[in-house]
């Protein structure tokens, strides 16, 4: 393993964590809207506007603001959010791992299905079962995943109750928080009821959720894996009398992976910050949407604070990407 | 045939359960309440939010509080009250036996921790919050006196008799002293009370768990339990109060609402809000000085198409400066009917200059009052193009609106207000008189500077007759009426829907209750 190459791209992050915190904190000034204003709403009187902002620290200097908020981070304190008063941390953290669950289990259901249709699409070109995959995944790329959402509520909640609508748990149920994984507090604390609950409220968002990834991860698999399945190694091992489901996976396969994780790479920082939809349609307390909520109440430090952990676990998610590549191809060398 | 029916007869009465399935009260069950989001601070003296409030006063209680279908004051932690001669000491007598959720007794030191925390810069307490609405709380509130145990006075800055609306509001709970040592600035998030229902559990943006205060002083919760769901989506909302997943779904649009009321299982229940929503005219420019342009202008306006065509018909039109919900309603008042014609003629006889172009301001963000300002400011444009007047729709984004509107700059403008302590002097005296028309800043945005009506309004504060009170204010109503400073638009309505197996759901005009006596069928 590269660790100095890892080390130098750790250092990076600073780098980048400097700038997007410049220049988040700069986008979220220039955009209008006073978040004195909105907090107190048309109620308020221009005095207690104005005391607001004082207690708030809103009437200092952006230079001064930028500084206070800097030297807090750099203790590794975010700040406090404008709307609750609460620590940004202790808000963020249930939020995004309650968002990790379901990007997680999204991203599993992307790669199996995806992956596996991909893979048969290509072994069995131009059948019945390729035009309807790719079929299928053009439909899932271009449907509205907010009516998606609701129509898989409707039907399989409302009209045919076969999964819960909403939440992580059946209200009521309870176990003792150890991760904020549902799934693995449950394994944890050895409670099989609570595991069959939590994923059967995991299944109809994470499947929505799961449905543009799957579509593109299903599509890039196929023609990846047809240019790979057109190379002399492939006729060679088929040649050499190796069995037909060994050589597309492990002569096929594996050298087609390159570039259906990169996509799959991508995806997961996109889920990770971006499933605010699916959170809003299945009402799970995620930071989708807590960011917007936080965006539209003009809540400047938990802006800030999830900006950054976005920013952070993209830059780990490529990272990640680049040392799968060194696993699935050994040629790639990583230059130091 | 007849032994038959006998013989159902029999069976019905021999099972009590289904006989008396929907008139007697039953203890216990799980009351699931969805809603649009989640609450922000459950230290209701700080919330400015709907959400926070619902659940908070489900736990805290004050010393007096608004009735369960009314906005009229009943006693709660103080059970009775009475004003000093110069109207300037309020005292209150506490109740005894009552203890907060975390055992700690309930009396004078409680509500005076509770009340200086908010009005003392030198309270122990007091940079623990934000206090921001001290002009609806403790604002007149000078000092807080304990005289013993269960006796407290509060000494205000004027004479002041809307103050005893003020205390009923959410903004003036009394909070565990215990409690708010404890917890120093994250009170908000631990709230203990004195109320039907105790705190459990809060997982953000997911849920909050309320259960019955099984030491409460008066008549226990029926529900065991209630869970407070957020649903972010309107839809899915809807969806979950068909499936029975929840029992209660809050702020369904008006298409929603047409679908629950024809659903056998669930029930609606509506009445008019304390909210107004109304065009502000101002008073100041040269087009609008003349009181006959300006009654021409409420003459211009059809109200009930505006009803239909922007509220759905959820809403009641308007024609005082506040709903019919609060006391002192002068309902005698002869609304300004839709008579274009009548309309041009005033115009005319008040020598209008029709080649003006007035400005027509629209809020940019929608209120219960206002719930499409864009299409309600195009719909006022047609009606005054009808009567010749030329009209320009402007918009800004909302922080800039009120400052703008707050400094007199519009010609017409549309605002609204959601009701604050339900005290006609919150509307007569916070809004139109002449006290508040001062710019910058001006909450009277019509900055409309009536000499009677302002000492109408004014001496009303200072009498604690509630009869004589309503005289006064019936009074001042007239006077609003033949000047013309707004044109009252609408009241909306406010709708609670639920599922039938919930009983005795009470529904007060400002939409917030405690469910203390909601009852749920097995």
């Amino acid at each position: 393993m590269p660790w100095r190459y890892v080390g130098r791209r750790l250092l990076q992050l600073a780098v980048i964590l400097f700038g997007v915190s410049v220049l988040v904190f700069l986008m979220l000034r220039l955009i209008p809207g006073d978040p004195a204003q909105l907090l107190l709403g048309e109620y308020a009187t221009p005095a207690e506007l104005e005391q607001l902002r004082h207690k708030l620290g809103l009437d200092r200097s952006l230079a001064v603001q930028y500084w206070v908020y800097v030297k807090s981070a750099l203790q590794g304190d975010m700040g406090v959010s404008i709307r609750t008063g609460a620590p940004v941390f202790q808000e963020i953290a249930p939020r995004l791992i309650a968002t990790v669950e379901l990007s997680l289990a999204a991203m599993v259901i992307a790669t199996l299905f995806g992956v596996g249709a991909g893979v048969v699409s290509a072994v069995r070109q131009y059948s019945v079962w390729d035009y309807l995959t790719m079929f299928l995944a053009l439909v899932g790329v271009s449907m509205p995943i907010f009516w998606l959402g609701l129509m898989l509520i409707y039907l399989l909640s409302v009209k045919y109750p076969l999964f819960p609508m909403m939440g992580r748990l059946s209200m009521g149920l309870d176990i003792p928080v150890v991760t904020g994984l549902v799934l693995v507090d449950a394994l944890l604390s050895f409670r099989p009821d609570v595991l069959w609950d939590g994923l059967h409220h995991l299944i109809l968002p994470a499947f929505t959720l799961a449905t543009i990834p799957m579509a593109v991860v299903a599509r890039i698999t196929r023609s990846s894996m047809l240019e790979v399945l057109d190379q002399d190694y492939v006729r060679t091992a088929r040649a050499k009398g190796m069995d037909e489901w060994v050589v597309i996976l492990r002569h096929g396969l594996r050298n087609a992976m390159l570039p259906v994780v990169t996509v799959l790479g991508l995806n997961l920082g996109l889920l990770l910050s971006g499933a605010v939809l699916t959170e809003t349609i299945f009402s799970w307390p995620g930071l989708g949407r807590y960011v917007v909520d936080s965006l539209m109440g003009r809540d400047y430090a938990a802006v800030q604070g999830c900006i950054l952990i976005f920013a952070v676990i993209m830059t780990l998610i490529n990272l990640l990407v680049d040392l799968v590549y060194v696993v699935l191809d050994p040629r790639i060398r990583i230059h130091e | 045939m007849r032994k038959w029916c006998v013989l159902l007869t029999l069976l019905v009465s021999l099972c009590p359960g289904l006989a008396g399935a929907a008139d007697q009260p039953v203890t216990g069950g799980t009351l699931i309440w969805g809603r649009g989001g989640d609450s922000v601070s459950l230290d209701l003296a700080q919330a400015t939010d709907g959400e926070s409030i619902k659940a908070g006063i489900q736990i805290y209680e004050n010393l007096v509080k608004f009735g369960d279908n009314s906005m009229d004051i009943e006693p709660q932690l103080a059970t009775s009250w009475e004003v000093s001669e110069d109207g300037l000491t309020w005292t209150f007598h506490l109740r005894k036996g009552v203890t907060f959720h975390d055992g700690t007794p309930f009396n004078a030191q409680a509500v005076y921790d509770s009340f200086a925390r908010v009005i003392d810069e030198n309270h122990p307490f007091h940079s623990y919050g934000k206090w921001a609405y001290l002009s609806l709380s403790l604002g007149m509130v000078k000092e807080v006196k304990v005289v013993d145990d269960y006796t407290v006075q509060l000494v205000t800055k004027k004479p002041y008799a809307p103050l005893l609306n003020n205390l009923a509001l959410w903004l003036c709970p009394i909070v565990s002293p215990k409690a708010m040592a404890e917890y120093k600035d994250q009170i908000g998030m631990h709230p203990v009370g004195t109320g039907p229902f105790k705190f459990v559990k809060w997982v953000k943006d997911d849920q909050i768990v309320l259960e019955r205060n099984e030491n409460y002083w008066g008549d226990k919760a029926k529900v065991d339990r209630i869970i407070l769901k957020s649903i972010p989506e309107p839809s899915a909302r809807l969806m979950a109060l068909q499936s029975g997943t929840v029992d209660i779904a809050d702020d369904l649009d008006p298409d929603s609402i047409a679908l629950v009321k024809k659903d056998p299982n669930l029930e609606v229940i509506e009445k008019p809000s304390i909210n107004i929503g109304y065009l502000a005219l101002n008073t100041e420019k040269p087009a609008l000085k003349d009181v006959r342009v300006r009654q021409a202008i409420a003459h211009a306006i059809d109200k009930d198409t505006l009803i239909k065509a922007i509220f759905q018909g959820l809403a009641i039109p308007a024609k005082n400066p506040f709903a019919p919900t609060i006391w002192g309603y002068n309902d005698e008042i002869q609304p300004y009917a839709y008579d274009p014609q009548k309309a041009k003629k005033l115009l005319e006889e008040a020598g209008f200059d029709f080649s003006t172009e007035l400005e027509l301001w629209a809020m940019p963000v929608s209120r219960a009052y206002m719930p499409e300002p864009v299409k309600t400011a195009e719909l006022i444009q047609a009606y005054l193009a009808a009567v010749g007047m030329k009209a320009k729709i402007v918009r800004y984004d909302w922080g800039t609106y009120l400052k703008k509107t707050a400094n007199g700059e519009h010609d017409m403008c549309m605002l609204g207000w959601l009701g604050g302590n339900a005290d006609p002097d919150n509307f007569l005296y916070g809004l139109l008189s002449a006290d508040t028309a001062v710019t910058p800043g001006a909450a009277n945005v019509a900055l409309w500077k009536n000499a009677e009506f302002t000492e109408l309004v004014k001496q009303a504060q200072k009498i604690f007759d509630k009869e004589e009170r309503a005289k006064l204010y019936k009074k001042a109503q007239e006077i609003f009426h033949r000047e013309v400073p707004w044109v009252p638009l609408a009241h909306s309505t406010i709708v609670r829907c639920y599922n039938k197996k919930l009983h005795d759901v009470p529904l007060r005009p400002n939409g917030l209750n405690s469910f203390q006596m909601v009852w749920k069928e097995k």
